[in-house]
């Protein structure tokens, strides 16, 4: 137990398996959301919640939410439990794409953003940290999380 | 007008960028945000795995090397007295080279100078166990590193460093170390990123390990490119955190989770 402990507890700083390189695809934002899916198909919730409990992918490192079989969340961000009450598709999804979009201080990485970075490692550069498709399985997730 | 107006604003931003900081009579150490029992394996020498590595520290201090065949030992006597609080202000700044060097990057300068011997490798066993030795020496001791003006262009670098955001997640020393030490990342303690007990044995290494090796650690963390060992920008960023630790009594050797 106290093995597994550590172990999870290196958390961040486990190297993700990062999404391949790709050009990103454009997008446009409307008000404070993206309106329109990043891939023109919605994705798929399972994955989506698969996707939020790996370490891989950041989130529970830095966020709690409805995930009762993970023994180690973060304390760094709202509780992500109700997100879909709180935030619409849309602004779920530039929440996700580029929250330093909507206030410029976050902790909050951008996880389909390549410029405006610094000293990027090799193996993560000139990528986003997750694939416009896990985005949208994200996104198809958040928005089930309804209480 | 316009520049004194220009000065006001600067001041008042780096007041603001300063407010960040942890006031003295906050500083924790990474000690106290550990388990009873962890604290326990540092606090008994006999239980603490890194005195392993002081106690071939002592027999390397000692034992005579390179083509100049002294030890330690022959130049600086009982480490007991000699080195009984240098550990406290590394990084010092090496008038040879222009520049701050650490304990171990002052330890190879003996190596190579004194000894007329080969440097230690970074993270070699040789090096941590004589790192571990000498700072022993200063367990209590109050950090007081930073001093030296020749200091100041240093210090500032490393602080710069700390503020930068960098790598993938696009994070910096900060955000955690001074904005979030309270809180838990994915179910682990954010300690506030103290220097005081390095080279310290960490149970996730399973070895000791040197402060670089934390601070590349952390900078992997956030997917930034982690810069080499002994490199200026690691020994910089050592050189801050020990001025940011200033007062508080060196650990060494300490155990982390
Ligand atoms: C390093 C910390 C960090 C990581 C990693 C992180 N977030 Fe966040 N997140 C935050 C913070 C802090 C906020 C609060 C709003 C802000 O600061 O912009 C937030 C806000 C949010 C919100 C809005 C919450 C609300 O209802 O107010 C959602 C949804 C969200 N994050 C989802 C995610 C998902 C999904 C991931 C992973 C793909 C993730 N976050 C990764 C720090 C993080
Ligand atoms: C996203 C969070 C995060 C960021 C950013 C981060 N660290 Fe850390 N840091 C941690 C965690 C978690 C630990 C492990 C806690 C522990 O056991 O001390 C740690 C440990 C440390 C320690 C060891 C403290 C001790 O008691 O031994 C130091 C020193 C440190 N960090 C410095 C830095 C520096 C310098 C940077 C920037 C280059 C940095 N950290 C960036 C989260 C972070």
């Amino acid at each position: 137990m106290a093995r597994l402990a550590l172990t999870l507890a290196a958390g961040l700083f486990a190297a993700g398996a990062p999404a391949s390189a790709e050009e990103l695809r454009p997008y446009t934002v409307v008000g404070d959301a993206i309106p329109q899916s990043l891939t023109g198909t919605s994705g798929d919730v399972t994955r989506g919640r698969a996707l939020v409990v790996e370490r891989s992918s950041t989130c529970i490192l830095c966020h709690s939410g409805p995930f009762p079989e993970q023994a180690f969340q973060g304390d760094l961000a709202p509780n992500l439990s109700g997100s879909g009450v709180r935030w619409s598709e849309g602004q779920l999804r530039l929440r996700l794409v580029d929250a330093a979009h909507l206030n410029a201080a976050t902790i909050m990485p951008s996880y389909y953003r390549i410029d405006g970075l610094t000293r990027v490692g090799a193996s993560w550069r000139g990528k986003p940290i997750l694939s416009a498709e896990q985005i949208e399985d994200i996104v198809a997730y958040l928005v089930t999380l309804r209480n | 007008m316009r520049i004194a107006a220009c000065i006001a604003l600067l001041t008042a931003m780096a007041g603001a960028a300063l407010a960040t900081e942890i006031p003295l009579s906050e500083r924790r150490s990474g000690y106290s945000f550990m388990s009873a029992d962890t604290r326990a394996m540092q606090d008994e020498d006999t239980a603490n795995p890194g005195m392993l590595s002081v106690l071939d520290g002592e027999t390397l201090w000692k034992r005579k090397a390179g083509t100049a065949d002294k030890a330690c030992a022959d130049c600086h006597n009982d480490a007991r007295v000699s080195m009984k609080g240098v550990a406290a202000h590394y990084p010092a700044f090496e008038k040879a080279l222009g520049k701050p060097v650490d304990l171990e990057g002052r330890i190879n300068v003996c190596r190579t100078n004194h000894q007329q011997a080969s440097p230690f490798a970074y993270e070699s066993r040789d090096l941590l166990a004589l790192s571990a030795y000498v700072a022993q020496q200063s367990r209590g001791e109050p950090i007081a590193a930073g001093d030296d003006p020749e200091l100041a262009p240093f210090v500032e670098k490393g602080h710069a460093l700390f503020m930068q955001r960098q790598g993938q997640l696009n994070l910096a020393c900060t955000n955690c170390h001074d904005d979030n030490w309270d809180k838990k990342l994915a179910g682990s303690a954010i300690t506030q990123g103290q220097p005081t007990g390095y080279p310290l044995y960490r149970l996730e290494w399973q070895a000791l390990g040197s402060l670089q090796r934390r601070l590349r650690a952390c900078i992997t963390g956030i997917r930034a490119q982690a810069y080499d060992y002994g490199s200026l920008e690691l020994v910089e960023l050592e050189l801050y955190l020990m001025t940011r630790a200033r007062g508080m009594p060196i650990e060494t050797p300490a155990v982390r989770p």
